[in-house]
């Protein structure tokens, strides 16, 4: 199953919209409490990347009963520097995203924490799509 | 009323003769479990979750909520009410509560305590009672609308909530205890629960409360508050001071006012937060469940509007009760008697054995399919079959919304033509079907 949601650029106020959705999505599908909270946490976070530092892009999930793929996918102006991209802490966010609460540097190092597997194409002026790979556990205990 | 071997006891019923499948009680349902066929309301055991918004809905009072025999006290010797601190707050300021509790009593109760009670008794053990929550934010088990939807919509949240008995059980359990130190036959005991709403009854009717014994019945305040009504106009009126809210059965302030909304979070120390109505709780819950507030150390967490006072089986204006609970509060003493603490601690012992509740087991009567393979492939088709809806949730269809219908069609509960506007709009809307929804048991098909 394939679905894909829009991200606007800038619209804080409802960063987070896109992951909920998927997070009542994938709990309707009986994916375990623990993937659905990891995917709903990388998720997020590429959300909000999408809405802090992006043109605008989309969210596509696709499920299957193993394993899931997210792909996060803008339309620039790409990550000038992957490397130091993935540094905890190394944040390029403006001071305004800061106030707001976001921009701590966490976003990327995170989502490789809550992925099986990560892979991120992008560059300088280019568009970025990440590649989030998750291995299902399989039906829920509810722990 | 025998106890089923299921995991809830349902309480709320639908009269077939008076429902009129008008769909009120469908759209208000926080859990979706109504659906109108054959023209009437049907409730998804399932999905329900007591709370008894469809009963708030209900334009026809089609929806009743069961009622045990009266007469059961009479099975005992020693027969305790156990009346939650709003019964009083039911009542105009003209009544006096001592002419309340003599009414009780008339009625043919033995003795009268107020259920909050428990909280004191709770204050009076400080030190010994422990939380008994695995993770922060602590989430309040007292109301049991709010623990079923955790169950059956937040199974991940399970671990917040606070395993404790409710403070009517632990009023009982006191009590008990000292009547059977007086050597009282333990067979001759009722203690009987006045219960403002559909969600306590079903609690107390759960088959695990029902092993427990410490509760051998339940009655619905509205029916003791026309009891109570009928004795007092039997009763010389204004024979006793109004303000004689010394005249209640032990209780402090803070503990009468324990149900309101914010009444319990303030109990508690640390960042507390209160939320009341059922639709407010769940979409603080879905942000818990996203992002965790592990900053806040306690939710009080109520499925009615103002707390208690808002429970479905009140007789009195939810907002003129609250503030007539606080005014009483106001009269009350902060904290019990020595002697009374004395006693309670006479008890520790066997009450802190007794304060926790088993575990809250999570029920996936929401998720599309246990297995994930074949739920992808129900969920992929109901989107499919949503796109081709209009999309206007308007209910005709006898489902809650326009993607409920589409889920229920998947799950073979329902059938596409019973889409009103569809039908409405039938040359072009075929002809969209057609494009998106192929299936053979398309009724398309049948035509």
């Amino acid at each position: 199953m394939r679905i894909s949601y829009p991200v606007a650029p800038g619209d804080f106020s409802n960063a987070g919209k896109v992951s909920s959705t998927i997070k009542s999505l994938l709990k309707q599908l009986n994916i375990s409490a623990k993937d659905v909270k990891r995917m709903v946490v990388a998720i997020y976070e590429a959300e909000v990347n999408m809405v802090a530092h992006s043109y605008g892009g989309q969210i596509v999930c696709t499920l299957e009963a193993d394993k899931a793929i997210v792909e996060a996918i803008d339309t620039g102006p790409g990550i000038p520097d992957l490397d130091l991209a993935m540094t905890e802490g190394w944040s390029t966010a403006t001071p305004e995203v800061r106030e707001m609460g976001f921009g701590a540097g966490m976003g990327l190092p995170n989502i490789k924490k809550h992925t099986d597997d990560l892979a991120i194409e992008t560059g300088k002026d280019r568009p970025t799509h990440i590649n989030m790979l998750f291995r299902l556990e399989g039906a829920t205990d509810g722990s | 009323m025998a106890p089923d071997n299921r995991l809830f006891h349902h309480t709320l019923k639908i009269s077939r003769e008076l429902c009129r499948g008008c769909t009120h009680c469908m759209k208000r349902c926080p859990t979706q479990a109504i659906r109108i066929i054959g023209g009437k309301a049907h409730v998804d055991s399932e999905r329900c979750i007591d709370c008894g918004q469809c009963m708030i809905a209900c334009p026809y009072h089609a929806i009743v909520i069961e009622q045990s025999d009266f007469e059961h006290i009479y099975h005992y010797q020693h027969r305790i009410a156990i009346v939650p601190s709003l019964f009083f707050a039911q009542f105009d300021d003209t009544v006096a509560c001592k002419d309340i509790i003599q009414a009780i009593r008339r009625i043919g109760f033995t003795d009268v305590y107020i259920a909050e009670f428990g909280i004191d008794i709770l204050k009076a053990l400080a030190g010994r009672v422990n939380v008994y929550a695995d993770e922060n934010p602590v989430i309040s088990a007292y109301c049991p609308a709010v623990v079923r939807l955790i169950q059956i919509k937040y199974p991940s949240l399970l671990k917040h909530i606070n395993l404790i008995r409710n403070p009517a059980q632990i009023t009982a359990l006191f009590l008990r205890y000292e009547l059977e130190d007086q050597n009282i036959d333990p067979n001759e005991i009722g203690m009987f629960y006045v219960t403002p709403c559909a969600a306590k009854y079903a609690q107390i009717l759960s088959p695990s409360a029902v092993s427990d014994g410490i509760i051998q019945g339940i009655i619905n305040l509205n029916s003791l508050y026309n009891l109570v009504k009928t004795q007092l106009a039997k009763l010389s009126q204004n024979k006793h001071r109004l303000d004689d809210f010394h005249e209640l059965p032990p209780i402090s302030s803070a503990s009468l006012v324990w149900v309101l909304a914010k009444g319990e979070s303030e109990a508690n120390s640390g960042r507390t937060l209160a939320i009341d109505e059922i639709h407010n709780v769940i979409e603080f819950l879905d942000l818990v469940e996203q992002e965790d507030q592990k900053n806040l150390d306690f939710l009080e967490l109520r499925a009615c509007d103002t707390g208690c006072t808002g429970g479905i089986l009140t007789a009195r204006n939810r907002f003129l009760a609250t503030e007539r609970l606080r005014h009483i509060a106001e009269s009350l003493p902060e904290h019990i008697s020595q002697q009374l603490k004395i006693r309670i601690l006479k008890q520790a012992d066997k009450l802190i054995r007794n304060l926790k509740v088993d575990r809250f087991q999570a029920k996936y009567s929401l998720t599309l399919d246990q297995d994930v393979a074949t739920a992808i492939k129900k969920m992929e088709r109901s989107q499919k079959i949503l796109s081709a809806l209009p999309g206007i949730d308007c209910g005709l269809c006898g489902s809650p919304t326009c993607a409920a219908l589409a889920e229920d069609i998947v799950q073979g509960k329902a059938n596409i033509g019973q889409c009103a506007v569809l039908k409405l709009r039938k040359e072009t809307s075929h002809h969209a079907l057609g494009d998106v929804w192929g299936e053979p048991q398309s009724p398309l098909s049948e035509q």
